[in-house]
């Protein structure tokens, strides 16, 4: 995994609530045995008409060129529904490091993490705010310090991270290595419960 | 301070505690399927691992397969691959499969269960949101991703964030025509699809305690409609009944030692909870959904909320949102509107119960001619059990489809879909845009209400149907 530490990016906004992991990735992609190339099928039936690539829905925000970046910004309970890791991996490979929302659904901000993908939880007035922005607009997350930016009035929020998984982030780690290295506590918890 | 259910069973399987950050937790079971595997297999091959303990894992092929001619070879190209892919990593890894023709073959959180590998105490896990189910036994059971398969397999444990805990005491008799799938639809349409988020949810109460494994289950299966990590019920007697016999149940003096280990877990008088909501049952309606998230629905009889009733903005947003991709209108009822299509199935309503309560609607009627009916049973096992009891016939001489075990069209990601623009009636737990198929609008609802808008062709009260 690559390391996260500062992402400075503009953003693109989606301001709609609820957004669930079958809006996310439709199931019928979900057909590949590898992690790569969901990022074309992101959003795919809110980005084009009868799913196909040829008619892009014009007003959705993917379609939108002024709206570029690292950062999705998205209403809240984001990535409720179905557990699929396909759509942290779909956000990630059309190349997305962070997601902001007011709220998010416990799998998926597992899976996000696992990915390298930061979720990063805001107040809902924060969060409002950020769809208030012009298109330019550009962020600054710190992870080191937990905080997010809006560069150009300076506001200002500090996010929760537990330090595991943080420590995980900055340096790429992820969660195998850490468990692997504790096999013989596994093992010995066996012995005594089985 | 006496402890929760949640709180024995997650104690007793954490290796260790990592300071400032998740559990290290043990799981007992670990279920897989086809689409969410293959990449954790890859990722396992890749660093050179085996499977650290593979008995404690099994494997089924469900969300792809056809639910039609299951003995010919799977005509979809990617879905074959995705099969053929867990029958060779089964092999490889030597992970025990009951895939296509196998008699255990089926919807993975319904063969658990009946095969009597799910059991109480237990920390049970799949790829799969709805694992949730396998809470109905008082076991610790929830849905994960990808990475978190692979962890399992080099490891057999999670690192895991303890959950907040939250207890839903329903208390009272249930009225005529409501069953499980009703309580669960009325709880999420009263605290919303993110309202568990953070929990994991203890369902409590004489109203849960009278009901059945099979409608225990639909309540368990249901929890993460409203955001839960899981949900779970206590064990009693009428658990250790359904366990009792099944394939892999413990028995002889093994049965002595594990019941009387299962009697212990409920949670103490004194233990505590983050929250505690109270439900009335006597409150609670057939229940039917209008939107595209589970928490907008409403009671059969009653009218879609009027935009106006809806005082926060986001939220008469979603609705408005909702409604358009519905193609209904706030402040009118749903019911006597016209349905193209019925399913029945799904990991929330395929079990032999289910099938039982659509029978007993349906014997000795036809189906409404404006309406295709599936009925789709959860497993090999049901199916069989549904044959042997003559149910097979009552639903055929209903002219009904009643097709092979798998998720079918719950999900559209096999060949059973729902036509874009058409209604769909359906037994299954999400109504999300595209859910059933690109552009397909459902309405989530009890067997018994989609088997009384089978023989109608429209939203209709069951309980006018069983007065007749």
């Amino acid at each position: 995994m690559e390391p996260i530490k500062i992402i400075h990016s503009t953003f693109v906004p989606l301001a709609m609530e609820n957004i669930d992991t079958d809006q996310i990735i439709p199931a019928r992609f979900l057909k590949a045995t590898t992690k790569e190339g969901f990022g074309k099928n992101l959003f795919r039936d809110w980005r084009y008409e009868n799913g196909e690539e040829s008619r892009p829905v014009k007003e959705f925000v993917l379609n939108q060129r002024v709206y570029q970046g690292k950062i999705l910004v998205a209403g809240k309970n984001f990535g409720c529904g179905s557990s699929r890791e396909h759509a942290a991996w779909a956000i990630h490979d059309y190349g997305f490091t962070v997601v902001v929302s007011s709220f998010f659904a416990d799998i998926f901000k597992n899976n996000a993490l696992n990915n390298g993908v930061l979720p990063v939880q805001v107040s809902e007035s924060f969060l409002q705010e950020l769809f208030k922005q012009h298109p330019d607009a550009s962020l600054t997350v710190n992870l080191e310090d937990q905080s997010i930016t809006i560069d150009n009035t300076g506001q200002k929020e500090v996010f929760q991270i537990n330090n595991y998984k943080k420590t995980c982030l900055l340096n790429g780690y992820d969660d195998i290595d850490f468990l692997l290295s504790i096999k013989e506590d596994i093992e010995q918890y066996e012995q005594q419960q089985y | 301070m006496g402890k929760t259910l949640f709180e024995k069973i997650w104690d007793k399987h954490v290796v260790r505690t990592i300071e400032d950050g998740p559990d290290v937790l043990y799981i007992d079971k670990h279920f897989i399927h086809e689409v969410t595997s293959p990449q954790a297999f890859a990722g396992l091959a890749k660093r050179g691992l085996a499977l650290f303990r593979p008995d404690r894992t099994i494997a089924t092929a469900d969300h792809n397969v056809p639910t039609k001619d299951q003995h010919l070879p799977i005509k979809d190209r990617l879905s074959r691959l995705q099969v053929d892919q867990l029958i060779e990593n089964c092999k490889n890894f030597g992970v025990e499969l009951y895939g296509l023709g196998h008699p255990f073959q089926g919807i993975v959180h319904v063969i658990g269960p009946e095969l009597g590998i799910t059991q109480p105490g237990m920390t049970i896990v799949c790829g799969d949101s709805h694992t949730s189910t396998h809470g109905a036994f008082g076991s610790i059971a929830f849905g994960i991703g990808t990475s978190e398969v692979e962890m399992v397999f080099a490891s057999q444990c999670l690192l895991q964030n303890r959950p907040k805990l939250m207890r839903i005491n329903i208390e009272g008799s249930l009225n005529k025509g409501v069953v499980s799938k009703d309580i669960i639809l009325y709880i999420i349409s009263k605290i919303s699809a993110s309202g568990g988020t953070g929990y994991f949810i203890e369902f409590a109460g004489s109203a849960i305690r009278s009901l059945s494994m099979e409608s225990r289950m639909t309540i368990c299966n249901m929890s993460i409609e409203m955001g839960a990590r899981g949900g779970m019920i206590a064990p009693d007697e009428t658990t250790f009944n359904y366990i009792k016999g099944r394939h892999f149940a413990p028995s002889g003096e093994e049965w002595e030692r594990k019941t009387s280990q299962w009697k212990q877990l409920f949670s103490d008088e004194d233990a505590q909870f983050d929250k505690e909501i109270a439900i009335n049952a006597e409150n609670i309606e057939p229940m039917i959904t209008y939107g595209t998230n589970p928490g907008l629905g409403i009671a059969i009889n009653a009218l879609i909320p009027s935009i106006e009733s809806i005082t926060e903005e986001g939220e008469r947003k979603n609705i408005i949102k909702a409604l358009e991709y519905m193609g209904l209108q706030a402040g009118k009822p749903l019911k006597g509107m016209p349905v193209q299509n019925v399913f029945i199935g799904s990991c929330t309503n395929s079990r032999i119960e289910d099938l039982r309560l659509v029978a007993s609607v349906v014997k000795g009627r036809k189906k409404s001619e404006n309406v295709k009916v599936m009925i789709v049973p959860g497993s090999q096992q049901v199916a069989a059990q549904a044959k042997e009891e003559g149910l097979n016939r009552i639903f055929e001489e209903a002219g009904f489809e009643v097709r092979q075990a798998g998720c079918s069209a719950c999900l559209g990601m096999n060949e059973d879909k729902i036509p874009s623009g058409e209604y769909c009636i359906s037994t299954s737990n999400r109504n999300f845009e595209g859910r059933q198929g690109a552009g397909a609008r459902t309405l989530l609802a009890s067997p018994l209400t989609a088997a009384a808008a089978a023989i109608t062709g429209v939203v209709s009260d069951v309980r006018e149907l069983m007065e007749q």
